[in-house]
Parts: C-alpha cells; sequence; structure tokens
C-alpha cells in the first residue's frame, strides 16, 4: 500500500500549542509581576491578579460549553448550574473551614443556620469540613446532575431548542431552589465571609496567587482533556452527532451514550471552573444561576468561535474584560453592548472573532485549501499524537 | 428500564415473555429477510397492510411503488426507526428485528442509505468512510480507537470501489451530487453489512454517475444483499433482477421486470388506465 498522508491533527496541533504557551507565560508573568515592589511600573496589583484569576474561570467554563456546542450541536442554556454547583460544594467546605471565627461564633455551624435557629448540621454538610470530600462532590455533584439529567433527555431524544428550553428551566428551577432559607444553603445571601482554604489565609496575596496559578493549570488541563476529546475518533462521531444525528444512528453509534458522555465531561469541567472561582471572588448565592449567566456565556463562545476551544477563550476574556470596563465606566451600557454584541457576531461572523483572524491567515498547509473543518485547521500531525 | 417501558406497551406480548433468540446470524434457510404479515398505520392511515416480503441472500431485489405505496415506511420498519402495529421481521433466522434499537441493527448487518444523501459534510471523505466503519461502537472503544495499518487498507479499498480516492482529503460537503451518493454507498460498504438498503440512488444523476451507480450496485449483490427502492424505470430495468412492486402498503406483483411490467394490476395502479 502506499504511504498514507496523516489525516487528523493531533492534540497538540499548533494553535493548541501556542494557546498553552501563552496560557503558561500568562500564568507565570503575572504572579512575577504582583511579587514586584508596588511602587515599580511593571506591579500587578493583587486586585488585577485576582480578576484575572476570575477570567480564566470563565475560560474553563467556555471551554466546557464550546465542548458540547461547538462540537456536539447541544446549544445548553443551563451550563452555569453546574459551574453554581461546583462553586456551592467549594463554598460549603471555605464555610465549614471558618469554624468558630463566624460572626455568632458556633464552632460547627455557619453563621446563616445559627441565625434560622437551626439546632443541627443538615446531612448534606456532612463530609465538607474534609477538602478531599469538597473536591470530589465539586467533581461528582455537577457530573452526577449532567448525567441524570442527560439520561432523561438524550434518550427521550429531546434536541434543538427544546433541550435548549429545558436546560434553561433546570437552571432557573436550581434557582428558585437555592433562594429558598429551608435548602439550608444560606438562602438568598448565599454563602460568604470566608477565611481559610487549606489552611490557608484566603486574603493573603500569596494564597491568592496560589488560586491564580491553580486556575491557569486547571484551564490548561481542562483544554488538554477537550482536545484529546475532540481529536479522537469520538470527537469525529460529536461532529457527526452535531452535523446529522439520525445518519450517526443508523452506522450504528448509540448517540444517547455519546451525548451523555461528553455531556457529563463538560459538566465536570464547568464545577471545576466554578469551585475555583468562588474563593476568588469570596462569595456563591443563588444569583450564579440565574439563566441570563448562562445566556451570557454562550454569547462568550459564540463571540470567540465555535468548535475551537481557544475561541472559547478568547471570547469569555474580551467579554469579562469589556464587562468589567464597562460597568465601572459606563453601568448602563453593558447589557445594551451585550446584546449588540451577540447579534452582531451571529449576523456577521458565524465563526466569530476567530474566525476573521482564520481568513487572514490559513494556517495550514494543506494543498486543496478545503479545510474548512468548523474552523479547525487540520495540521498534518499524526493520526494520533 | 427496559421492562418499565415495556409494561407500557398494552397492548402487545411482552417482548420479555416471547422465547429469547440468539443474536448469530444464521441463514440456513436461504432467506436473508422476512417480513410476515406486518402492518403500520399512521393517525389511521395504514402505509403498510399486511405486507410480506421474502429476501433472498445475495439478491439484488429491486422495490418499484407509487407515491406513498409505503417503500419508505417498510426501510423504516427494517431499521428500526419505526415500529409496525403488527406483525413480524426476522433478519436471518433468529434476529428479531421489531425488539432491536437504530444501532443494533446497524451493528446487526444492515446497513441504510437514506434517500436524500446524508454524509458528514463537515469531515473529510476519509473520516466519513472511517466513521461508518464495521467494529466495536462504544463510547469508550471510540475514545481510544485507533486507526489499523488493515483498518487503513480497507478504506483505501472501499476509496477506489467508489471512485473517490482523489476526493479522500476534501471535506464532503464538496463534493457533487453524485459523489456524495457514493460516499454514502461507500459508508455502508465499510460497515460491511449483509443487507443494504438503498432508497433511491440515481435521483439528480446524470446519465454517466447512473451508469457507474448502476455497475456499483450489480457489483455488490452477492457478497452482499441489496434491496433497492427506485422510481427510475430504467434504471431498474439496466439491473434486470427481481422486481416488487408495492402498493397501498402491500406487494402488488413479483416478478423479473417483464413479467411485471406485463401485469394488468400493475399497468392499471403505476399507469391510472
Amino acid at each position: 500500500m502506499t504511504t498514507h498522508p496523516q489525516m487528523y491533527e493531533g492534540i497538540f496541533n499548533k494553535s493548541t500549542i501556542r494557546f498553552l504557551t501563552v496560557l503558561i507565560v500568562v500564568a507565570l508573568a503575572v504572579p512575577l509581576l504582583n511579587a514586584l515592589d508596588s511602587s515599580n511600573p511593571l506591579h500587578v496589583s493583587t486586585y488585577t491578579m485576582t480578576l484575572m484569576g476570575k477570567y480564566l474561570c470563565y475560560a474553563l467554563l467556555a471551554v466546557a460549553v464550546d465542548l458540547v456546542w461547538g462540537y456536539l450541536g447541544i446549544l445548553s442554556l443551563g451550563h452555569a448550574a453546574f459551574f453554581a454547583l461546583g462553586g456551592y460544594a467549594m463554598g460549603m467546605y471555605l464555610m465549614r473551614q471558618i469554624g468558630d471565627r463566624g460572626v455568632y461564633g458556633d464552632p460547627l455551624l455557619p453563621d446563616f443556620m445559627v441565625f434560622l435557629n437551626w439546632q443541627e448540621l443538615p446531612w448534606f454538610w456532612y463530609g465538607f469540613d474534609q477538602f478531599w470530600f469538597a473536591a470530589l462532590m465539586i467533581v461528582l455533584v455537577p457530573g452526577l446532575l449532567a448525567f441524570v439529567f442527560g439520561w432523561l433527555a438524550f434518550r427521550s431524544r429531546v434536541t434543538g431548542v427544546y433541550l435548549s428550553i429545558i436546560t434553561q428551566a433546570l437552571t432557573y428551577a436550581l434557582l428558585l431552589a437555592f433562594f429558598r432559607n429551608e435548602m439550608g444553603f444560606g438562602g438568598n445571601n448565599g454563602l460568604t465571609d470566608f477565611k481559610d482554604i487549606l489552611g490557608f489565609d484566603l486574603q493573603s496575596d500569596a494564597t491568592r496567587m496560589a488560586l491564580y496559578v491553580a486556575s491557569a493549570i486547571a484551564l490548561g488541563l481542562g483544554y488538554i482533556a477537550c482536545r484529546m476529546i475532540v481529536t479522537s475518533r469520538l470527537g469525529r462521531v460529536a461532529v457527526a452527532i452535531r452535523d446529522a444525528e439520525a445518519r450517526t444512528r443508523f452506522i450504528g453509534y448509540k448517540v444517547e451514550n455519546v451525548k451523555l458522555f461528553i455531556f457529563v465531561v463538560s459538566a465536570v469541567l464547568a464545577g471545576v471552573a466554578g469551585a475555583l472561582y468562588v474563593p476568588q471572588v469570596g462569595i456563591i448565592n443563588p444569583s450564579e444561576f440565574s439563566p441570563l449567566n448562562s445566556i451570557e456565556l454562550v454569547v462568550w463562545v459564540a463571540l470567540g468561535g465555535r468548535a475551537t476551544l481557544y475561541g472559547a477563550v478568547v471570547g469569555a476574556v474580551a467579554v469579562n474584560y469589556a464587562k468589567t470596563y464597562l460597568t465601572a465606566a459606563m453601568p448602563e451600557i453593558w447589557l445594551f453592548s451585550l446584546g449588540a454584541m451577540f447579534v452582531l457576531v451571529t449576523l456577521f461572523l458565524p465563526k466569530g472573532v476567530m474566525g476573521i483572524l482564520q481568513r487572514e491567515r490559513p494556517d495550514n498547509d494543506d494543498s486543496d485549501g478545503n479545510n474548512l473543518d468548523n474552523g479547525n485547521d487540520l495540521d498534518n500531525c499524526g493520526v494520533k499524537a | 428500564m427496559r421492562l418499565i417501558e415495556e409494561f407500557q406497551h398494552r397492548d402487545k406480548v411482552f417482548d420479555f415473555m416471547m422465547p429469547n433468540t440468539s443474536p448469530a446470524l444464521d441463514v440456513g434457510q436461504g432467506y436473508l429477510l422476512y417480513l410476515e404479515d406486518i402492518s403500520v398505520s399512521f393517525d389511521g392511515f395504514k402505509a403498510i397492510n399486511k405486507l410480506n416480503l421474502y429476501i433472498n441472500e445475495g439478491e439484488l431485489r429491486c422495490i418499484i411503488g407509487p407515491n406513498g405505496a409505503g417503500k419508505t415506511t417498510m426501510m423504516d420498519i427494517i431499521t428500526g426507526k419505526t415500529r409496525p402495529d403488527e406483525g413480524s421481521a426476522w433478519f436471518g433466522q433468529k434476529i428479531n428485528l421489531l425488539e432491536m434499537s437504530e444501532p443494533e441493527i446497524a451493528q446487526a448487518g444492515i446497513g441504510r442509505k437514506f434517500q436524500k444523501p446524508t454524509v458528514f459534510e463537515q469531515q473529510t471523505v476519509f473520516a466519513n468512510l472511517e466513521l461508518a466503519m464495521t467494529g466495536p461502537k462504544g463510547v469508550f472503544t471510540t475514545l481510544m480507537a485507533k486507526l489499523s495499518s488493515s483498518q487503513l487498507d480497507h478504506i483505501d479499498h472501499v476509496l477506489g470501489q467508489i471512485g473517490l480516492k482523489q476526493q479522500r482529503n476534501l471535506l464532503a460537503g464538496a463534493l457533487s451530487h453524485g459523489q456524495k451518493q457514493w460516499l454514502e454507498i461507500g459508508m455502508l460498504l465499510m460497515q460491511n453489512p449483509k443487507l443494504l438498503l438503498v432508497d433511491e440512488p440515481v435521483a439528480g444523476m446524470t446519465h454517466q454517475e447512473m451508469d457507474r451507480t448502476g455497475e456499483l450496485l450489480t457489483s455488490l449483490a452477492g457478497e452482499h444483499t441489496v434491496i433497492l427502492v427506485e422510481h427510475d424505470m430504467d434504471f431498474v430495468r439496466s439491473l434486470a433482477n427481481q422486481v416488487t412492486v408495492l402498493h397501498q402498503g402491500s406487494v402488488l406483483a413479483e416478478g423479473t421486470m417483464d413479467q411485471v411490467q406485463s401485469d394488468d394490476k400493475v399497468v392499471q395502479v403505476y399507469l391510472g388506465e
């Protein structure tokens, strides 16, 4: 047989290497610049570093959404729910870490429970004084919810806008539930007033730096995990499901199982992002479940460019930077500009910002010039790297 | 879960009460596909009415019939997309098609080509064939799957059969209509099915393309069993095989093209005389 030209891009194609390089540089540079003396013009304040840590968490969330939306074609409008659940699991651990340093000084019960006159810790708060348990729950709770939800939805063959609507309902139901004091998650106010994580003071620069670096590492690993999925044959099956679901079924793939697997992986990534987000912003409350959040994060992905993964990161960082800037400078126009961005991107940039860059600089050397593969550059990097 | 679902269908004998059958394909009696007394109705309209159809192994059977005769519904039943109200459908002696899902039927060896060419347009011709390739298709096996060199050769072989060697790295969406039809037939070949269901493969093709498709289908019969649904009479005649005429959901006539065309009933429904 003739030699086979390499068919598929590997996990570490050009764009991934470029992305990881930028991520490593940013992850190292910001803490180093933060360590500089504050009189130095290059000094990065702890506030900025924490803000960037927050963006990194959002970026991981956006990557998770891109995995299910860009590659599998499931427009989830409820992904913020998994993010918030991961955040709550981390928040519960941080609450238990407060110990007797709360306002009421109860050694066991968090402040809001004392305030509600509760006598003992609800059963679902047991174990959260242990970090390993909380870490397990951060993965397990969003994963399990996604599994049950996906199992029911996908086997009933709910697709398209109907699925989007029920994911909205899911996050809205959770929003309403978490607002209730009886639920035992702090109701309206959520969980806050955190002191320590793993025994380190959350307010100290060193802890903030560690959290920032941890977010960067989580984003990098999450990104690589997604690349592993999308470059595998399973990733090609996912794209097949996105483009022609019935056909995929008739060539023998159990579409439900593929969807379920990728949906659960995505939910777990979202949960991890939420867990890293909470200690950096210092609070988790039910508003994180608000349907608007989920829609906003779909805008990030659409703006950056779907089915590229790095587009999601760029979109998340760009929109959130704009949000930070605009909500401070011109708070009244933020929502209008968010809406305008979504409309303009949908109309003029169906492949997002990354789509323009690709058009200008086609970075593949395939002679037939037909690598429209939804923005994926087919680098010649081996059948499987 | 499956059990619970079955209890919900109170109108039929529960599948688990039936004697269980072995999944191995056995064509000892010669028939590869039996459809017996199949009926299905949609909102009172009988799409299929007591249909009986027997297909021999290695046969190329053409199915013709006017619009609404139930040709596509019949394919839907065989591939598990539609469940009939009554009747039985067996693949070989031992595989009961009525209790299997679409992917299970596909894995058992029945491939289907749709009326409208459906290929994965955003992926290369090569990837289309790779995805269709026979083999275990579970989530984790697919996640870890690597192409072996014999599989690569198989794909290359099929690329040659369908005449798309030059286009292997082209996106399927960039192919012409006829090429897409061939790619879809190629995907069926990758599945290596015992039975191929082909729905109007030459609709919209040029004469040259039709000739090539005809050759392709004839070369497939023997090794595979082919059921061909077609409107184009000249094309069916050129394949010169057993023809079944469907009308109002049941078989009207069966035989060679000439026998069928001289049949009075057929002339009546077809030409409206």
